[in-house]
């Protein structure tokens, strides 16, 4: 009986080539994801293997096979070109998990539109920045969110095109039409835009310290990491019923809630439901799930209902456990290890980085509390801050570096190139995280090596939180900086000076919570408010959040020779 | 229906629905696993309870699952009214 590789056999003799041939991939080719995922596995006779069960929070159920997946995304296609939407044009997807949103990004991939996933919670603020940045044409969107997009077409005169996918017989308004997928006529055949691996595929946004969120602009070739890092680290087997519970408006559901596993031609899961325990439990038995993809915040949100809950239910099938998002805490891999029979293996990437870069690979020992090693291909190393040289020696805290080239690696951030290129140093990308390689090559976390704030495995910039709160009536001064949360690893905590005659108490502190989190996002809203007299500055005037960060975490203050008094 | 139900009901609708979004929350609509009110946005609602009722519901008893409905949300509020 063949034996499952190991970590080590896998970087003997590595070259990303294997995935191209695996893939039938040829330099020179066409290479679309939408096809890969679709067509591709039809040809290869797996057209009536399902593909994906969907399911919802009543329990509605739908099935589709691999040949479904092919025409409902052919026929989506079709539809964007029937509108004119041209190749290269950015087409949003703002919806929950429905089925649309995954037939629909295959669709716009194949007939050559950038796909832009966004999170359906955004408030209207957060679409219009990402929108209008990315000068998207076209938004698919739902009834229940359609208010949002309203709002903004008078800022928006390139959105040409808002479709409903449950327009259903209701009233439709300006530049609104209905796509109702599943009463179209079928487009059996349809020929994918000859995308090549350097054309725009997806568009993803995603938060710095400084400025409002970039877009991370990602190409078709990215499939080659993608399918190989699913294949190998998420250890996906044809029999396999995968269940990745992020969503795709975030890059873990695309990279691997969409692309890695239908690359791979594995059936899987998806559950639109808002998080509960029972539910996820009981869902993951009726399916039948094998391997899972999941973040700490709902592992640790799962610890809090204990290991009896779980052996109320048959996950007998489970085999293999991951997880993304942020630092796995130690405490959480030794409950998994408690509670299913077997560890979470942590993985850690970003939205620049398109697929896996440190990965806890099957059958490799795993080190509670560490990223592991990084995935054959990739070399990475912890940089000297001060010389921005590798460390040498082991367990020296430094800032997680990657050598450029790997195939998902973003090719710049959409209208800011030099934002893009403040990213690399002395030819290493820098993730801006800091970590720490022990003697055996693990990498340990360690935490931000920016103001960025990490809630719930979301990465949210304080900039633009900060924008926002100073449009709030009673706000004249604001800094949003992360506070440590037992769940989420961290959670917005804003700091706020009140204009003059306007005190402070909890009506007003539930108000800006709530403008926020309208505004923006519920992941963005400030979980609290400290109303202040003052803020620390600089002498000239810039508000410092490390010193506040520091406070709230019980660091070090650092050097405060630079600050105006309080 | 009660008024303290209704309160919280009135809440959930203009605070979590947008304007357009005609569908229709009773006191067993789901919440929580409806996607109506996410566990971030749980916080604010928690604030407003305590806020309105006079009470502090600590994070241990702030489940999702003791947010999934409004029937359970009053539920919960009676209890620590209580208490």
């Amino acid at each position: 009986m063949a034996t499952t590789p190991t970590y080590e056999d896998r970087l003997k003799d590595f070259s990303w080539s294997l995935a191209e041939q695996e893939l039938g991939y040829r330099k020179g080719d066409p290479l679309n994801i939408g096809w890969h995922c679709s067509d591709r596995l039809c040809r290869q006779g797996l057209a009536d293997k399902t593909a994906l069960v969907w399911e919802d929070f009543s329990g509605a159920t739908k099935t589709y096979t691999f040949d479904d997946l092919r025409v409902l995304s052919n026929t989506f296609a079709a539809h964007l070109q029937g509108l004119g939407i041209q190749p290269g044009e950015r087409v949003c997807l703002f919806m929950d998990r429905v089925p649309e949103l995954y037939l629909g990004f295959l669709g716009g991939l194949k007939m050559g539109a950038v796909v832009q996933p966004l999170f359906s919670a955004f408030g209207a603020d957060s679409l219009w920045t990402r929108l209008d940045d990315a000068g998207t044409t076209a938004i698919v969107t739902q009834r229940k969110h359609v208010a949002k997009v309203r709002k903004l077409l008078d800022k928006l005169p390139q959105l040409r095109h808002v479709i409903l996918v449950d327009a259903g017989d209701g009233p439709l308004r300006e530049r609104e039409s209905g796509l109702d997928l599943h009463a179209l006529p079928r487009v059996e055949t349809f020929d994918a835009h000859p995308t090549g691996p350097e054309t725009p595929s997806v568009l993803h946004y995603t938060s710095g310290t400084t400025g409002q969120p970039k877009g991370a602009q990602h190409v078709h070739y990215s499939l080659i990491s993608q399918y190989l890092t699913a294949k190998w680290v998420l250890d996906l087997r044809p029999d396999d019923v995968y269940w990745c519970n992020a969503d795709p408006g975030w890059v873990t559901g695309t990279s691997y809630g969409i692309i890695g596993p239908w690359a791979n031609g594995v059936t899987q899961v998806v559950l639109d439901s808002g998080f509960n325990a029972e539910k996820w439990y009981d869902f993951m038995a009726r399916r039948g799930v094998t391997v899972w993809y999941s973040a700490p915040t709902a592992i640790r949100l799962l610890m809090r209902e204990g290991s009896d809950l779980v052996r109320k239910h048959d996950l007998s099938r489970l085999r293999h456990l991951c997880s993304v998002g942020e630092p796995l805490n130690a405490e959480a891999v030794v409950w998994s290890q408690e509670a299913f029979g077997k560890p979470f293996h942590d993985t850690y990437w970003q939205t620049e980085t398109g697929c896996m870069m440190i990965t806890n690979f099957p059958g490799m020992k795993v080190k509670p509390g560490s990223m592991g090693k990084p995935f054959p291909g990739i070399t990475a190393t912890v940089l000297d801050p001060n010389t921005n040289l590798p460390h040498e020696g082991t367990g020296r805290v430094g800032l997680i570096a990657i050598r450029p080239g790997w195939p998902s690696q973003i090719r710049g951030y959409w209208n800011n190139q030099a934002g893009y290129e403040r990213k690399f140093v002395n030819g290493w990308y820098i993730c801006g995280d800091r970590a720490s390689i022990d003697a055996d090559g693990y990498y340990w976390f360690v935490g931000r090596d920016d103001d960025v704030i990490n809630t719930g495995g979301h990465l949210v910039g304080p900039f633009e939180i900060e924008s926002a709160l100073l449009e709030h009536p009673a706000v004249a001064e604001s800094a949003a900086v992360a506070k440590p949360d037992p769940v989420n690893m961290e959670v917005v905590k804003a700091f706020v000076t009140l204009k003059p005659g306007i005190a402070p108490d909890d009506d007003l502190e539930l108000e800006i919570m709530n403008f926020i989190r309208k505004k923006l996002s519920p992941l963005a809203m400030p979980q609290e408010i400290e109303f202040t007299d003052s803020l620390p500055k600089t002498r000239s005037g810039k508000i410092v959040r490390r010193i506040l960060r520091a406070r709230e975490f019980g660091e070090p203050e650092g050097d405060l020779s630079t600050l105006m008094s309080e | 229906m009660d008024e303290r139900k209704q309160t919280i009901l009135d809440y959930v609708v203009n605070e979590y629905l947008e304007e357009d979004d005609d569908r229709v929350i009773g006191p067993d609509t789901p919440l929580i696993t409806g996607g109506i009110v996410d566990s971030f946005s749980m916080v604010s609602l928690k604030r407003f309870l305590e806020k309105k009722y006079g009470i502090q519901i600590p994070d241990a008893d702030a489940s999702p699952e003791a947010f999934d409905t409004v029937n359970r949300i009053d539920a919960l509020v009676e209890r620590f009214i209580k208490s």
